[in-house]
């Protein structure tokens, strides 16, 4: 027995445990994939949400907001691709619930796997599943008069900056999963965080629309300045420094966020 | 391997910032290649001790070592030794059997290869082949069961750590149970097993512990602690309370044990159930007392505790179905 652990020790050496790591983020990632490809309704509700926003505002609300500068599926859709990312979070939010619920994590714990591939391999997965609604939402915008004027490249950078920033933002939705009693109390948990960050944003109607007292809070926070990248990238628009303010924030919030949430991963269970 | 696959002395475990005290001192062995059994009712502090044994929790003070490593200072190397398997089947529902399987192997960082035949030969050990490729949510009770200690399996640790693995399972599906664990046991592994059923700790564990409210009440060979509480519990049901009370004191040198009176019913723990029985129908029909019911059966853990601690094991067994109710009991029990 001693022999089998002193050849373990001598085998983990800091290359191996990094590449280990990186494996069972892999397989933990793939592992939540699979799952959610096998709950069909979870797919069709991830697709519907952002498709049924898009309709009602391009077609219900859009005539009654005016835009500046270019047409409102134009400004609607960087917007709504935004949001969906940032809703994505609730899932990493629900599925890390459910695993501590039904006594995954606790084995995960009892393995010798790098503990962290359970947080890493779940933002993962979600950040997978966010690239695909990103097609389908631009399609989806296309097919309704979104006409981007900005080129290919700007298109994927834009891509880029709000994945970055769902992926960093859902570390605090990890925390929320760790911390909830139950996926269905995880879920309620989220929206409060959630519906203030996206309505009261940039995000559907432009600054000068919302109540004066609700600016400096809708001009400043973070997804606002990530849509205002997003926008400005997709439609040729003058970029500024708001790629690089979303970015810094991104980096800024999974400062504060993945140890809050690692810390609650260490207790749970 | 050393004498002790696992040594915890002095452990205590405490919640709520020191004011729940889960585990008071417990301090055990568990010699390598035997079944050792942890029993207690809901609540006695069984799962804390897995926990931490399994090095999911770390313990308040004390220490514990497994496979010779401390569970504080080299978890990683614990791990590395030890297979669990929780009292509710901790699989992923939407993976089908085989895929959990390959993936626990590839948590523990075996080749593709060696994790893809290892996962099928667990299957058909554990009578799964023909649903390895259905989800996991399909299958029944026991069969997620299986799949669970087939998961804890997967990597062959020495030492097995089994949280309440029959609560909630059909008698069939127990006894599929028991005789895998045998087996388990032949072929050298170490079993820590915890259970709230006296007839499993009997079967299973050559050696145990009583554990209630944290603390160690008892321990020894299941025969030691069998003779210390009778091996037959007479059960006689009367017509009335009064006449329950009066054959209670006729009956009371029958044995070293007092009688146990609820209302109508008097159960007596003695060491010979016929021979008992018999003199205590002769002198329940001299007395004119009504006798409407005798039964003998086996003690369980009620008539363990009311033996060593005066108070039955408060909770009664929970059934498992799977039911989320469950697990939030558990979850709330856990914090």
């Amino acid at each position: 027995m001693t022999v089998t652990a002193v050849k373990y020790t001598s085998d983990e050496s800091q290359h191996t445990s990094i590449r280990w790591a990186i494996s069972d983020t892999l397989t933990l990632a793939r592992r939540n994939l699979l799952a959610l490809f096998r709950i069909p309704t979870a797919v069709v509700f991830a697709m519907i949400q952002p498709v049924m926003f898009v309709l009602l505002f391009r077609y219900v609300f859009g005539g009654a907001i005016p835009i500046r500068g270019t047409t409102y599926v134009n400004y609607l859709v960087p917007g709504i691709l935004v949001q969906t990312t940032i809703f994505g979070s609730v899932s990493t939010a629900i599925g890390l619930a459910e695993d501590l619920q039904r006594g995954l994590i606790e084995r995960f714990k009892a393995l010798p796997m790098a503990r962290m591939a359970v947080l890493g391999g779940r933002t993962i997965a979600d950040t997978a599943r966010n690239v695909m609604v990103l097609i389908i939402i631009t399609g989806v915008g296309f097919a309704v008069g979104f006409r981007p004027q900005g080129g290919f490249v700007d298109y994927i950078a834009a891509c880029l900056v709000m994945l970055v920033f769902a992926y960093c933002l859902s570390w605090g939705f990890a925390f929320v999963g760790l911390a909830a009693p139950n996926s269905e109390t995880a879920q309620a948990m989220t929206f409060p965080l959630i519906f203030p960050l996206t309505f009261a944003s940039v995000i559907f109607v432009q600054l000068l629309r919302l109540p004066g007292w609700l600016r400096p809070f809708a001009n400043n926070q973070p997804v606002s300045q990530t849509a205002d990248a997003v926008r400005a990238l997709m439609l040729g628009q003058p970029v500024g420094d708001s790629v690089w303010v979303s970015l810094l924030w991104s980096v800024a919030l999974v400062a504060f966020l993945a140890p809050l949430a690692v810390n609650r991963f260490r207790r749970a269970a | 391997m050393s004498e002790f696959a696992v040594e915890a002395t002095n452990i205590v475990r405490t919640f709520h910032d020191g004011s729940f005290r889960a585990l008071d001192d417990v301090t055990l062995r568990v010699p390598t290649g035997e079944v050792f059994g942890l029993l207690g009712p809901n609540g006695s502090g069984k799962t804390t001790m897995v926990r931490i044994l399994s090095t999911i929790l770390s313990p308040t003070e004390g220490v514990a070592t497994v496979a010779g490593f401390d569970v504080v200072k080299h978890p990683e190397l614990v791990r590395r030794h030890i297979g669990l398997a929780g009292q509710f089947a901790a699989v992923d529902e939407n993976l089908t059997g085989f895929e959990n399987l390959r993936m626990v192997g590839f948590l523990n960082h075996m080749a593709k290869p060696h994790a893809i035949t290892r996962s099928r030969e667990l299957l058909a050990e554990f009578g799964l082949a023909d649903f390895g490729n259905k989800l996991a949510k399909t299958y029944s009770g026991g069969m997620r069961r299986r799949l669970d200690l087939a998961a804890a399996l997967v990597a062959n640790p020495p030492i097995l750590f089994l949280d309440e693995p029959t609560t909630g399972l059909d008698p069939q599906s127990r006894q599929d149970l028991w005789a895998i664990i045998e087996g388990l046991v032949e072929g050298g592994t170490t079993v820590l097993l915890t259970t709230q059923y006296l007839e499993e700790a009997d079967r299973l564990c050559k050696q145990l512990v009583v554990l209630d409210h944290g603390k160690i009440i008892a321990e020894g060979t299941s025969s030691q602690l069998k003779s210390r509480l009778g091996n037959t519990v007479l059960v006689l049901t009367f017509g009335s309370t009064e006449h329950a009370s009066v054959a209670a004191g006729l009956i009371a040198d029958l044995s070293s044990k007092a009688p146990n009176v609820d209302g109508t019913v008097i159960e007596l723990t003695v060491d010979s159930g016929p021979a008992a029985a018999a003199d205590a129908l002769r002198r329940i029909d001299a007395s004119g007392t009504v006798l409407v019911g005798l039964q003998l059966r086996e003690p369980s853990l009620d008539d363990v505790f009311l033996n060593l601690t005066g108070h039955k094991a408060e909770e009664p067994a929970t059934t498992e179905s799977g039911d989320t109710g469950g697990r939030r009991a558990r979850r709330k029990a856990k914090v």
